[in-house]
């Protein structure tokens, strides 16, 4: 009886794992045809050294690295003043920080479109940089779930509330608080955040595509739909940051110290 | 003029009241104790004269000055917590350390302090040891230290043996009051254990349900309980409804008769002693140094201990006795 329902899971992990692997195989083996010769790397050579790839990636890289920077100053201490003061709103700020997994980002971005058009009260889509404003705080709204949820998990995870007064107690200011004993202790928990939010950010299409700026997610569509094999390269580069950031989140959660809440 | 006075203090949460009508007054190096069951109010208090609770009502006085709607920043109150609240991110050094940083004190004066008072609370080696590295009598020494280098103007300590285990716990205490009286610090402590209040404590404020039931001197509160509650807290007396204290010893009381169960002497069943009372024993307990008897006498059961010195000293169940109380042994409490 035992065998039979362990081999019944193993087939189900085999076929899971063909599932999942097997487009992926086929579309790096495809990758690796566009020398008629036989396997090479020539489409990851030509999408590396094309222009638009490295604008792009690059310009998307910033945003991610933006919206990190942003993602954590507002919900860190977001997170922390609910924790401690304000416990009772942490359902209505949890199903706040879910909307975006909701909402789709079209009507999210239509909606800013519709507020922050050249024509209304604060113009953000008059000019290049203001633009790329409105799209990292539309990033920041989009990476909300991941960050928020991730750093209140490491918030939970120290005794926030004995840690403060005990900081207090010994002269610290709020901000001295914040940055010397709060942050330091929810550091695994932010960068795990940040990891995702990344990994978001990077491949996202619909927002950087409607706002009209040169991100990494509309040049992977635009080659894609003019190439043959350089599209299946990008996807398997994309796939490997993806990845990459998953495997940092992990490495970072094992680093992380256990049972701090009876430090 | 004492130097932490508190008046009419008042606390409520919503429409719970947690403190009623506090008042008190501590001189300056007394140590003292709010000695209560779980939440009788004692950490509420604590948690006011350290900022970290604003009063509903009240005031808080330090050497004169009103410090009851002071931050806690500013109030120079050190604190030890229960749970130790060491900064897990920091090392032993870097956490005693942290107070002083924190006003602004040079390098060299922060490591000359930090090393006095490692060395006073016996922690030397450990200085480059994390939390999660040392054990829990070592945790709080290290949270006792970071509230003493920063030389507070009170020390308060909230429950911190409560999570230690007996030995470590006794060996703390002692070292807690010897620190205490050497540094001339006058300190708060709260506990619900009633041998740590008795052992450390020059006074005793004896609390239940937001009030202070009785106060008075550690070895006063113990013999001379002033009310129901802190005879029943205090120790294991035995209490005397009206009905029962006529029936036994003929008194007419209002409130309850408390006797302490090492007050009354158990003499053998043929004494000639005048004013004795005749009872059986109907259960001991060894207590290790005492043995604990259950003796009923005119339909009352007493608790009585004896030490326990050779084993020929143990009664069996059964055993008809006689009982002598003294007067001076009686307490009537409201």
């Amino acid at each position: 009886m035992k065998s039979t329902s362990r081999l019944g899971a193993w087939v189900a992990i085999a076929i899971g794992t063909i599932y999942f692997l097997l487009p992926l195989i086929a579309t790096f083996e495809f990758s690796l045809k566009m020398n008629r010769d036989g396997y090479s790397f020539e489409a990851y050579k030509v999408v590396l050294s094309d222009p638009g790839f490295q604008a792009t990636f690059g310009y998307s890289t910033l945003m991610a690295v933006l919206t990190i920077i942003v993602g954590i100053l507002l919900v860190v201490p977001t997170a922390y003043w609910i924790q401690l003061k304000l416990p009772r709103l942490r359902p209505l700020v949890e199903f706040i920080t879910l909307l975006p997994l909701v909402i789709p980002a079209i009507v999210i971005v239509f909606g800013y479109l519709k507020l922050y058009n050249s024509s209304a009260w604060l113009p953000l889509t008059g000019n290049d940089r203001a633009t790329d404003f409105l799209l990292m705080c539309s990033y920041v709204t989009l990476a909300l779930p991941y960050l928020y949820r991730s750093i209140d998990a490491g918030l939970r995870a120290i005794d926030v509330r004995t840690l403060t007064e005990a900081a207090e107690s010994l002269g610290a200011s709020w901000p001295s608080i914040l940055l010397q004993v709060i942050f330091p202790n929810v550091k695994s928990a932010i960068l795990s955040g940040a990891f995702l939010t990344f990994a978001v950010v990077i491949g996202e299409f619909t927002m950087a595509s409607l706002l009209g700026r040169p991100a990494f997610g509309p040049y992977l569509q635009l080659i894609g739909a003019n190439r043959a094999y350089e599209p299946s390269a990008l996807a398997i580069i994309a796939f490997l940051v993806t990845w990459a950031s998953m495997g940092l989140i992990q490495v970072f959660a094992r680093n992380a110290r256990p049972a701090r809440k009876t430090a | 003029m004492a130097y932490l006075t508190i008046n009419n203090l008042h606390k409520r949460f919503d429409d719970h009241v947690v403190v009623h009508d506090f008042n008190m007054s501590i001189e300056q190096g007394e140590f003292v104790t709010f000695l209560g069951p779980s939440g009788c109010g004692k950490t509420t208090v604590l948690r006011m004269i350290a900022g970290f609770e604003t009063p509903t009502s009240g005031h808080i006085r330090v050497g004169g000055e009103d410090i009851t709607h002071q931050s806690p920043q500013k109030r120079g109150i050190g604190m030890v917590f229960q749970s130790y609240a060491l900064f897990p991110n920091m090392n032993v050094t870097q956490n005693i350390g942290f107070g002083l940083k924190m006003r602004k004190c040079d390098g060299a004066e922060i490591a000359r302090k930090v090393a006095e008072v490692i060395k006073l609370v016996e922690l030397s080696g450990k200085e480059n040891h994390y939390p999660h590295e040392l054990s829990g009598g070592q945790r709080q020494r290290v949270a006792l230290a970071r509230a003493l280098v920063v030389e507070p103007r009170i020390l308060l300590l909230d429950e911190p043996l409560s999570a230690l285990d007996a030995r470590i716990r006794k060996n703390l205490r002692e070292q807690i009051r010897d620190i205490q009286r050497r540094l001339g610090l006058t300190t708060i402590f709260v506990t619900h254990d009633q041998e740590e209040a008795l052992t450390m404590s020059d006074r005793i404020f004896v609390m239940n349900q937001g009030r202070v039931e009785q106060e008075g001197r550690a070895e006063m509160v113990y013999t001379e309980p002033a009310t129901e509650f802190v005879a029943r807290f205090m120790g294991n007396y035995n209490l005397l409804g009206a009905a029962e204290t006529q029936r036994l010893l003929g008194l007419n009381i209002n409130g309850h008769m408390a006797i302490r169960p090492e007050s009354i002497h158990v003499l053998d069943a043929h004494s000639q002693q005048a004013d004795t009372l005749a009872g059986t024993i109907r259960q001991h307990q060894l207590l290790g140094n005492i043995i604990r008897y259950q003796i009923e006498s005119a339909g009352v059961t007493l608790q009585v201990d004896r030490l326990n010195r050779t084993a020929s000293d143990l009664m069996p169940a059964g055993t008809e006795v006689r009982l002598q109380i003294s007067r001076d042994d009686m307490r009537e409490v409201r």
